[in-house]
């Protein structure tokens, strides 16, 4: 029998109707992550086909896009943004009253962006199909579960039948030895990947992250190394699951318990890759080389070490528009370019962690003059974490604004935007021209070196502040 | 869906590579709650200038390329959100098919599910097409895009693509749910014997 990866173990389990040459294959989908912004018009054709939602038991909903995070006394205070995202968030009320799903909305201490609440609630879990119409879908990955975006068709089809039509992907291993400097993140690992492979590197292909490093890190950092798969063009990354996943599963709400966690952790080990399993393509990165990386362009292949001069332009021109947005230059470093506004946030790092790593840095020390650092926690379990460990008193001793959680500046959909021309470093996972406001310019980079920016009032090497 | 078989058009060229999906709709037209009328906010970043009004620089605002339906571009076109507003933005203002010598997969199959091709063809050909406008004659039935030349007879005609069932939709002018649910037994055996069990529900 052919050795099998994780991803063929997990595909070849979810085959309801095999692919043929004229048909693509029936996946079954365990797990359907829902939110505001991409379910309106899916839920619409739904009405208007007089069908139910097959399997609202297998529905997870919240709402995070375009809610606000400023901080409220009472929900009668929340100031939503515009009339549009207003309705658009009361429209997702009715829709999950009206077919029967639970939401997680403004009442629920469970809210948070859809990424960070599916771990957090023990919903994602090993060896699951798990979509979303969200393509940072596949930061469920590092579960060792295949997690994948797709659009509002699609997420329409899963409603209505909890299926999709998929032709399988490729597969590709990205090796990873070595071990993470101090200083040095997943946040770092994943920049330097899509450095290496480039944005459409993974056009097509499932990756799978393996070795030492990836092993060593913790689940918070497995999920930002997955979360950026799609910056990569793959559909999905993947970790194979082992005792740190179990660990952080385990007493989870929707995590299986007592005796029947036990079985299901045997079942979960073995999803681990056959040795000797054949990938279509395989990449091997170094990370005891890697420093601290940001990103100079506009797309997230386009990153730097932190400590090095930019490199010189190609000379096809094709970065010469995206140098003038941001208005950076070839062959000087990028470290001291002053910094306007710092945001630590996002479903890429907006965890525990992350929010300890800012903290640190942070700590008895204050934000430059000048710069607004805006921190977002992941979801409203996050926050109360961090508020119990006394964090919020950190940030907001040092200058920082502390706000309710949601994807808030990853987007800027819901108000908070960073002005034209004001450059942001940013631990979210997009630096596309106008992203986080029209106009904004957006450096990509770990929360320990948005932290240190913070202080310095320009991009800084957060090995300075350890 | 609207049917898609052939389709008689001029192109029009953004020579841009990596055109991630916040440009074609940025995130602060995702509001609606309809898939219609989001043409107004196509590009809107590169369309308009900060105050409003049209950019007369910009490609699609100048008034030689008004009436193409066929939009090309460099590689890796659609990458990023998963939003499906792309495809709706660009067949609300008019596009019918896009060219690029790679496409990204959750725009790619988006569009497909929409009734807006996605054709993928080499670097040469892209290259070529984005000289300068061109005619062609876009055939799902035999998968070619044929370069026309003023005469409007046939220069050059490429292979694309296509999976045979995204083909089949096309020229039926079919959504894939109905076939979904023609699978239900299927589905619902699945359940019953693997899912429920393996992987439970919330
Ligand atoms: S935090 Fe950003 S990337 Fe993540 S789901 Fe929200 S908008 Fe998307």
């Amino acid at each position: 029998m052919a050795r099998k990866t994780l991803f063929d173990k997990v595909w070849d389990a979810h085959v309801v109707v095999p692919e043929t040459a004229d048909k693509p294959a029936v996946l079954y989908i365990d797990l359907h992550l829902i939110h505001e912004v991409t379910s309106p018009q899916a839920f619409t054709v739904l009405r208007e086909r007089g069908l139910p939602v097959a399997r609202p038991d297998r529905t997870l909903a919240t709402m995070d896009h375009s809610t606000p995070t400023t901080p409220v006394r009472s929900l009668a205070d929340i100031q939503v943004v515009g009339p549009s995202a207003a309705q658009q968030i009361q429209q997702m009320q009715r829709n999950c009253e009206e077919f029967g799903i639970e939401l997680r909305g403004f009442d629920s201490k469970e809210r948070g962006i859809v990424h960070i609440i599916g771990p957090e609630l023990g919903a994602t879990q090993p060896g699951k199909t798990i979509v979303c119409g969200d393509s940072h879908t596949s930061t469920h990955g590092a579960f060792g579960a295949l997690a994948f975006g797709i659009g509002t068709t699609e997420v329409g089809h899963v409603l209505a039948t909890q299926c999709l039509l998929q032709r399988r992907p490729k597969t590709m291993a990205i090796n990873v030895h070595g071990t993470l400097a101090e200083g040095v993140t997943a946040k770092d690992l994943i920049l330097a990947i899509i450095g290496e492979i480039g944005v459409d590197g993974g056009t097509g292909h499932v990756l799978e992250y393996r070795g030492e490093a990836i092993r060593s890190l913790d689940m918070a950092g497995r999920m930002t190394v997955c979360n950026m798969s799609i910056e990569a063009g793959a559909r999905a990354g993947m970790v194979a699951p082992d005792d740190t996943t179990f660990e952080y599963l385990a007493n989870r709400r929707f995590a299986p318990k007592a005796a029947e966690f036990d079985r299901a952790v045997d079942r979960w080990r073995n999803l681990c890759g056959d040795v000797d399993a054949v990938f279509d393509r395989e990449v091997s990165i170094d990370a005891s080389s890697l420093a601290p990386m940001v990103t100079f362009g506009t797309n997230p292949g386009m990153v730097t070490p932190v400590d090095v001069a930019l490199p010189e332009k190609p000379s096809d021109g094709s970065w010469d528009r995206a140098l003038d947005y941001m208005r950076l230059e070839p062959g000087k470093p990028i470290a001291g370019t002053p910094v306007d506004v710092v945001f630590v946030g996002s479903c890429t790092n907006a965890r525990m962690p992350d929010l300890e790593a800012t903290a640190n840095i942070l700590r008895g020390r204050k934000v430059a003059d000048g710069v607004r650092m805006l921190i977002v926690p992941g979801s409203q379990a996050i926050k109360a974490e961090a508020e119990a460990a006394g964090l919020h008193q950190v940030f907001t001793e040092a200058g920082a604004e502390w706000r309710e959680s949601g994807c808030s500046m990853c987007l800027g959909m819901n108000g908070d935007t960073v002005d034209s021309g004001k450059l942001a470093i940013s631990t979210s996972n997009r630096n596309f021209e106008g992203r986080q406001g029209i106009g904004a310019r957006t450096v990509l980079a770990s929360p320990a070196t948005a932290a240190a920016s913070a202080l310095a009032g320009h991009v800084a090497d957060p090995r300075e502040y350890l | 869906m609207q049917r898609f078989t052939e389709l008689t058009a001029t192109t029009v060229a953004l020579p841009r590579a990596d055109i991630d999906t916040d440009q074609i709709i940025p995130a602060r037209f995702l509001t609606t709650t309809t898939r219609e009328g989001l043409g107004d906010g196509l590009f809107a970043d590169w369309r308009f200038l900060s105050d409003g009004t049209p950019d007369p620089e910009f490609v699609l605002n100048r008034p030689e390329h008004a009436s193409a339906t066929v939009l090309v571009t460099e590689r890796n076109f659609g990458c990023g959100s998963s939003r499906e507003h792309a495809p709706w933005a660009l067949l609300d203002y008019g596009f019918r098919a896009v060219i690029s010598s790679e496409i990204a997969d959750i725009f790619h199959s988006n569009s497909l599910k929409n009734g807006l091709l996605p054709i993928r063809v080499s670097d040469d050909v892209v290259k070529l097409l984005l000289s300068r406008p061109h005619k062609v004659l876009i055939s799902v039935e035999t998968c070619t895009l044929s370069i026309l030349n003023d005469a409007g007879n046939t220069e050059k005609t490429i292979e694309f693509p296509l999976d045979g069932f995204s083909r089949y939709c096309l020229l039926e002018g079919i959504d894939q749910l109905g076939y979904l649910q023609g699978q239900s037994d299927a589905i619902t055996a699945y359940a019953n014997d693997f899912a429920d069990s393996t992987n439970p529900a919330l």
